[in-house]
């Protein structure tokens, strides 16, 4: 029987280290590709080069998308987080009439697919006569975000002793004193993984963006519009490598930080 | 003595009335936190989608948009040859796609709940990178791998295996169902892992203990406790994919198209917003109606197994 369960893992971790070589090459050919001095992508590899890095650098429209990208993504983090901290606090720490009913109903946006978001809030905004702009990028992606950032801090506000929040009450401090230093401190790590992780969803999202960002481009936006000419293809590369580098660079960040203190030690509490 | 009886009498009442107040003022308290999301949510995600349904009953003449409801839309979405080939096309390829993820992660979200003891955080970060980093650049991958002149055919030529590249790899509906497949992978994990993980061990335990072999351990208790997991995977897989437009649009070609890039057409070059909106409530519908049936199919299936 224990051989047997050796047995089994060792045919588990293989399959494993194969799923994940399934998940990560593909993606790689974009940073190898990027430094090949060849403007097809294809094999035998001609050379190294960085001069797609100097020319993408070099493109004002990349420039301008990218600050684009990070307004949208900074704007949409920040209001979704915000948006989603006060609805964890209320669905985790109260008994809340219908509480179920709303968070199944903050999640939908997960079961919907991206294009019906998008003409959705095309057609409303087009009959409340809003221009499209990068705000209504913003708008959309709020929708998209709030539901993980909701889930990110959930996590977080099930994951510490309850207990601490009490005590502070007992102990005659106010509602909003309590939270500013006892629940605050201790859901930081959250609320930092949460503002990461939805800037990362909003950065890369295309398709809400094509739909209303109007005559708007953000970078995503600018690589679709990219894709149509093959000259152009090793400059996406070079852009689309560095976009994934700082998205893992982020994602690590997020997960870490989100990690600190719930794993297996008791939270720390900041005076 | 009957003063003080009085009092503790009073004082059970002010208790009780004290906790009711609490419990009130505590749904109070936290409808009130939910309140600003709720509001925000209403009027960019309930109200857009009432929207779109009351668009699909109306009906556009030129450039003016007639109000009056009708079915002429819906009648339209069904009775075209090319909508209905492209619904079911479209249900065909996330379905397969669905099937194809979630039983290529199961193993994978096995391994890592039951097999990984010290290191299951790095796992679960290399496993969750993927889906956090753009979509859209993923699916470009694969156009760079199986393009004419991609990564699959330099490669083979290169290596003198073929002499002229395969046609057959980018272009068509396979192509769209191996980048979804590879795409959406971190989204069947997660959810797997999780109900893997919350399975008391020691149900296990017992079965071993009463002689059930491996197989039927996981037959008749992994499985049927996992089986939220998988649900809730193929659901987050299949109904988000059967909408998916930016996969086809890449990979897929002609014969690849799927529902939404049709949608997309309506929206932007035709323009016809309550057609498209129509199809749009279509396809969601269907994938609606196919989702309830086949989780209620499959959960009686595994309920069978004893």
């Amino acid at each position: 029987m224990r051989a047997r369960g050796r047995a089994d893992g060792v045919g588990l971790f293989v399959y494993a280290i194969f799923y994940l070589a399934f998940l990560y090459v593909p993606v790689l050919f974009l940073p190898l590709f990027s430094f090949n001095n060849s403007t097809f992508i294809s094999f035998p590899l001609s050379g190294f080069t960085t001069q797609w890095y100097v020319q993408m650098w070099a493109d004002d429209e990349v420039q301008h998308a990218l600050a684009n990208s990070l307004k949208v993504g900074a704007a949409a983090a920040l209001v979704s987080t915000m948006l989603g901290l006060p609805a964890a606090k209320a669905l985790t720490r109260y008994r809340v009439p219908g509480g179920t009913v709303m968070l199944g109903f903050v999640n939908l946006p997960l079961f919907i697919p991206e294009i019906v978001l998008g003409i959705s809030l095309l057609i409303l905004l087009n009959t409340a006569a809003i221009p499209l702009s990068l705000i209504t990028v913003v708008i959309g992606h709020v929708t998209v975000c709030v539901p993980f950032a909701i889930t990110v801090l959930m996590s977080r506000m099930e994951g510490f002793d309850r207990s601490l929040e009490e005590a502070s009450l007992d102990l005659g401090e106010t509602g909003w004193m309590t939270f500013w230093r006892v629940t605050f401190p201790l859901v930081l790590p959250g609320i930092v993984s949460a503002l990461l992780l939805t800037f990362m969803v909003s950065f890369d999202d295309f398709l809400i963006a094509y739909f209303l960002a109007g005559t708007q481009v953000t970078l995503p936006i600018y690589i679709w519009g990219q894709l149509r000419f093959p000259y152009k293809l090793p400059t996406v590369l070079a852009l689309g490598a560095l976009i994934l580098l700082v998205s893992c660079i982020l994602v690590i960040a997020a997960e870490w930080i989100r990690s600190l203190g719930v794993r297996g030690r008791r939270p720390v509490v900041g005076a | 003595m009957a003063t003080t009886e009085a009092d503790t009498e009073h004082q059970r009442v002010s208790k009780a009335g004290i906790t009711a107040f609490l419990r009130r003022s505590e749904s109070a308290r936290g409808l009130a936190l939910l309140g600003p999301t709720m509001v925000i949510m209403v009027l960019a995600l309930a109200a857009p989608l009432g929207l779109l349904a009351a668009y699909s009953f109306w009906s556009q003449h030129g450039w003016t948009l007639d109000t009056h409801f009708t079915l002429d839309q819906y009648t339209r979405a069904f009775s075209r040859q090319s909508y209905r080939a492209l619904f079911y096309r479209s249900l065909w390829i996330s379905s397969i796609v669905t099937v194809v993820t979630v039983l290529l992660a199961y193993p994978m979200a096995y391994f890592v709940a039951f097999r990984v003891e010290k290191s299951k955080f790095i796992w679960l970060i290399l496993l969750t990178i993927p889906f956090w980093t753009s979509y859209l650049l993923r699916v470009f991958a694969w156009k760079v791998i199986l393009g004419y002149n991609g990564v699959i055919n330099s490669g083979l030529m290169s290596l003198g295996l073929i002499h002229a590249p395969l046609e057959f790899l980018l272009y068509n509906p396979t192509a769209v169902v191996v980048t979804l497949a590879h795409a959406w992978a971190a989204f069947a994990i997660l959810p797997i892992y999780v109900s893997l993980e919350k399975i008391d061990r020691s149900l296990l335990e017992a079965a071993a203990d009463l002689g059930d072999g491996a197989v039927r351990r996981f037959l008749r208790i992994t499985l049927p406790l996992s089986l939220p997991g998988v649900l809730g995977a193929a659901v987050l897989i299949f109904v988000p994919t059967t909408g998916d437009y930016v996969t086809p649009s890449l990979v897929g070609g002609s014969n690849g198209v799927m529902i939404a890039n049709i949608i997309e057409v309506m929206f932007d070059k035709i323009g016809n917003w309550p057609l498209g909106a129509a199809l749009a409530m279509a396809s969601m519908a269907m994938v609606g109606i196919i989702t309830l049936l086949s989780v209620q199919a499959i959960r009686l299936a595994v309920g069978k197994v004893k």
